[in-house]
């Protein structure tokens, strides 16, 4: 009954459907974005890079850290063109002169005057005056060699800041390939490549080195191996981590219905979120390699005579240290200086990446 | 009666769990003690020159010489015997230190050495590091915290030796409170200031992660329900605070034993303590192989087991596996 009173309905009135229907100007309007939408004026969004950078220069440690890693890489530049010294010129007859600054000399530091220790009591000499050596100035004093600590010290800098950033970088690369295959294609391949490193973390890092030292001669490319073999495991653990923890999460699956490819998943959707810790371990490899380095100097398998990094400057002035400690004082301080530098600018750039890391 | 066989099940599957985890960190040991064995094993062959050299042997004397030795055996066969003499202690004899002279003897007395100072060094660092953290962590956002926290960051940073260096000048050079080198007449004294210096890692590693887990764990729930209870001061600290901060800790020992052995090296040399690490320096410089490949075994054996230790206490220590694990029992 029902039914048939429908039909009768549909023939006496003509229907509206969508093939017939005649769209009209304002059936359709334009919410403008000018009226409807409202700004949040109190919390204003803002980009990840703008967060990252208000709360990066909210932490004093970490910008001041900065300003000194930017002032000893300059340093590390122009230091030893700012003398008429060079780091392997020696001269024989000014050997060990103490730190002499000109305009600082008459403020009664860096003076040239040495407090010499001896088991009758101590003495200050000026061996500058002694040698009637007006007009020379040795800015950190002067080694065993007669060659400008100054100029040595900052040669030295940059050949352990060149050592850092290049095994850091190829660390990275490395690193981050082997965590990315390991974690995103998973299954045997990453249980075969996550024992291969596990296998490889377990022997010390010392025994990698020392080793190392003993098939290649040593040298500049030897350490930046030997840093390159030790250091690649830690980025490629991250790496993983962040691959294993992003790879199962919804933009991911989006992605992948739209029909993304695995390259595109990768390089597009995974790498660019894991960019914090990326950027942590990088900086805090750097004092690690700086540290390294040092060791290896120190334990005699540096850089040969006569180029000079921060270790094998200390290395060499430790000899000597009890009778003319200011040999020692520069590159001792400059080296940990920039330990320090490096680790507090991880830690402050940790907590502007990643602010859920933070207290870890 | 069903919240019952849940709870079975989960026992079992923890139980197996360990037990494969156990079983798991022992296979991944030994295979990396093989690794470097067979790295070591092909470095020696690779080492230029060889005992049977020498010109006035004739061709015949050197094939009963090799056979003698077994070197005219399959290199696997030679690659078995020689695993099989480095696990019993045979480690060869050193070529250039002191000729001749089992490397076993040349380690026996300096091992002991070596192993008390990082001893003193470790124990040093844990309980300074532990009372750092504690304090830091109950002091949060007070000056105190602040200087705890600027004492670990220096630590953590500034290398072993540096330390080492600056004490042995003040208090060795200047002071004389302690002697700048190495007396085994006065073996504790003389451990003062190596072991001081090689503690500061520790120390501040221990320091910050105690901090933070001490943060964590007194924000928790438990501590909460333990403080409506009642329990204060002290007892709060120490019975469940504390306690449970403990154990994630056995995971920051790892890194601490690698920077001990590294430091070590440095250490033995600026102090010219008698140990196992100045020994090695030592047979870097004179280009002393054998003792070299004897010594890089050693370390990466003891490495081996303390990194073996650490993990399978890790899981043993765990409550929420070990007490699932009694509760099946």
């Amino acid at each position: 009954m029902a039914k048939k009173s429908k039909e009768k309905e549909l023939v006496t009135t003509p229907a509206v459907t969508w093939e017939n229907y005649e769209y009209q100007d304002d059936d359709f309007v334009l919410r403008g974005n000018t009226v409807d939408t409202k700004t949040d004026s109190n919390f204003a969004s803002q980009s990840y890079w703008k967060d990252v950078r208000v709360r990066f220069f909210a932490k004093k440690s970490a910008v001041i850290s900065l300003i000194c890693i930017i002032i000893f890489t300059l340093l590390a530049i122009l230091g030893p063109m700012m003398t008429d010294y060079t780091y392997s010129k020696q001269n024989l007859e000014e050997q060990n002169l103490a730190p002499r600054i000109p305009g600082l000399e008459n403020l009664g530091i860096f003076d040239g005057d040495e407090t010499i220790s001896t088991t009758t009591g101590s003495k200050t000499v000026n061996r500058y005056e002694e040698m009637g050596l007006d007009d020379t100035y040795y800015w950190f004093g002067s080694d065993t060699l007669g060659r400008d600590i100054w100029t040595r010290v900052w040669s030295g800098t940059q050949v352990s800041l060149i050592i850092a950033a290049v095994s850091t970088v190829i660390n990275i690369v490395i690193g981050m390939v082997y965590g990315l295959i390991s974690g995103y294609f998973g299954g045997v391949v990453d249980t075969i490549m996550q024992r291969i490193s596990e296998v490889f973390n377990g022997i010390p890092r010392l025994v990698i080195v020392i080793l190392l030292m003993l098939v290649f001669e040593p040298g500049l490319m030897t350490i930046i191996i030997a840093l390159i073999l030790t250091e690649w495991i830690k980025m490629s653990r991250i790496t993983r981590a962040e691959v294993l923890k992003f790879k199962e999460q919804e933009f991911v699956l989006a992605s992948k219905t739209l029909g993304a490819k695995s390259m595109f998943i990768i390089f597009k959707n995974i790498l660019p979120n894991m960019i914090g810790p990326v950027i942590t371990q990088l900086m805090l490899s750097i004092p690690t390699a700086i540290y390294t380095e040092a060791f290896l100097s120190f334990v005699g398998l540096g850089i040969p005579q006569p180029r000079c990094s921060l270790g094998s400057l200390i290395s060499d002035a430790f000899n000597c240290f009890m009778t003319h400690p200011y040999q020692i004082l520069p590159p001792l301080i400059v080296m940990s200086l920039l330990m320090l530098c490096f680790n507090l600018l991880a830690d402050g750039l940790r907590d502007a990446l990643d602010p859920k890391m933070k207290e870890m | 009666m069903r919240r019952f066989q849940f709870s079975v099940f989960k026992i079992n599957e923890s139980g197996v769990s360990v037990k494969k985890y156990i079983l798991n960190r022992i296979l991944i040991s030994i295979a990396t003690l093989l690794a470097i064995l067979l790295v070591l094993f092909i470095l020696m062959q690779l080492m230029p020159g060889s005992p049977f050299n020498d010109e006035k042997l004739d061709d015949e004397q050197r094939a009963v010489l090799y056979e003698k030795y077994g070197l005219d055996d399959p290199v696997i066969v030679q690659f078995g015997r020689y695993v099989w003499n480095m696990i019993r202690g045979d480690l060869g004899v050193s070529y250039n230190i002191s000729r001749n002279t089992p490397i076993t003897q040349l380690i026996q007395n300096r091992l002991p050495i070596s192993l008390a100072i990082g001893g003193y060094a470790v124990l040093l660092g844990a309980v300074v590091g532990l009372i750092l953290g504690i304090i830091s962590a109950l002091m949060r956002g007070t000056f105190v915290d602040s200087l705890c926290t600027i004492i670990s960051v220096i630590g953590i940073a500034v290398p072993s030796y540096v330390f080492a260096l600056a004490l042995s000048y003040y208090f060795g050079f200047k002071l004389q409170w302690f002697p700048m080198l190495y007396d085994s007449s006065q073996a504790f004294n003389s451990s003062v200031m190596p072991a001081i210096s090689l503690g500061m890692f520790t120390m501040a590693s221990i320091a910050r992660f105690t901090r933070s887990e001490m943060l964590e764990v007194l924000d928790s729930e438990y501590i909460l329900l333990a403080e409506s209870k009642g329990i204060s001061g002290a007892s709060l600290i120490f019975r469940h605070a504390l306690r449970n901060t403990l154990i994630p800790i056995i995971t920051v020992l790892a890194p601490l034993i690698v920077d001990l052995m590294t430091g070590s090296l440095v250490v033995e040399k600026i102090f010219s303590i008698p140990g196992v690490g100045s020994l090695l320096v030592t047979a870097i410089q004179s280009n002393d192989y054998n003792v070299i490949i004897a010594l890089s075994f050693i370390y990466s054996a003891m490495y081996i087991g303390i990194m073996l230790v650490v993990d399978i206490l890790y899981g043993i220590i765990d409550p929420r596996i070990r007490l699932a694990k009694d509760g099946g029992k």
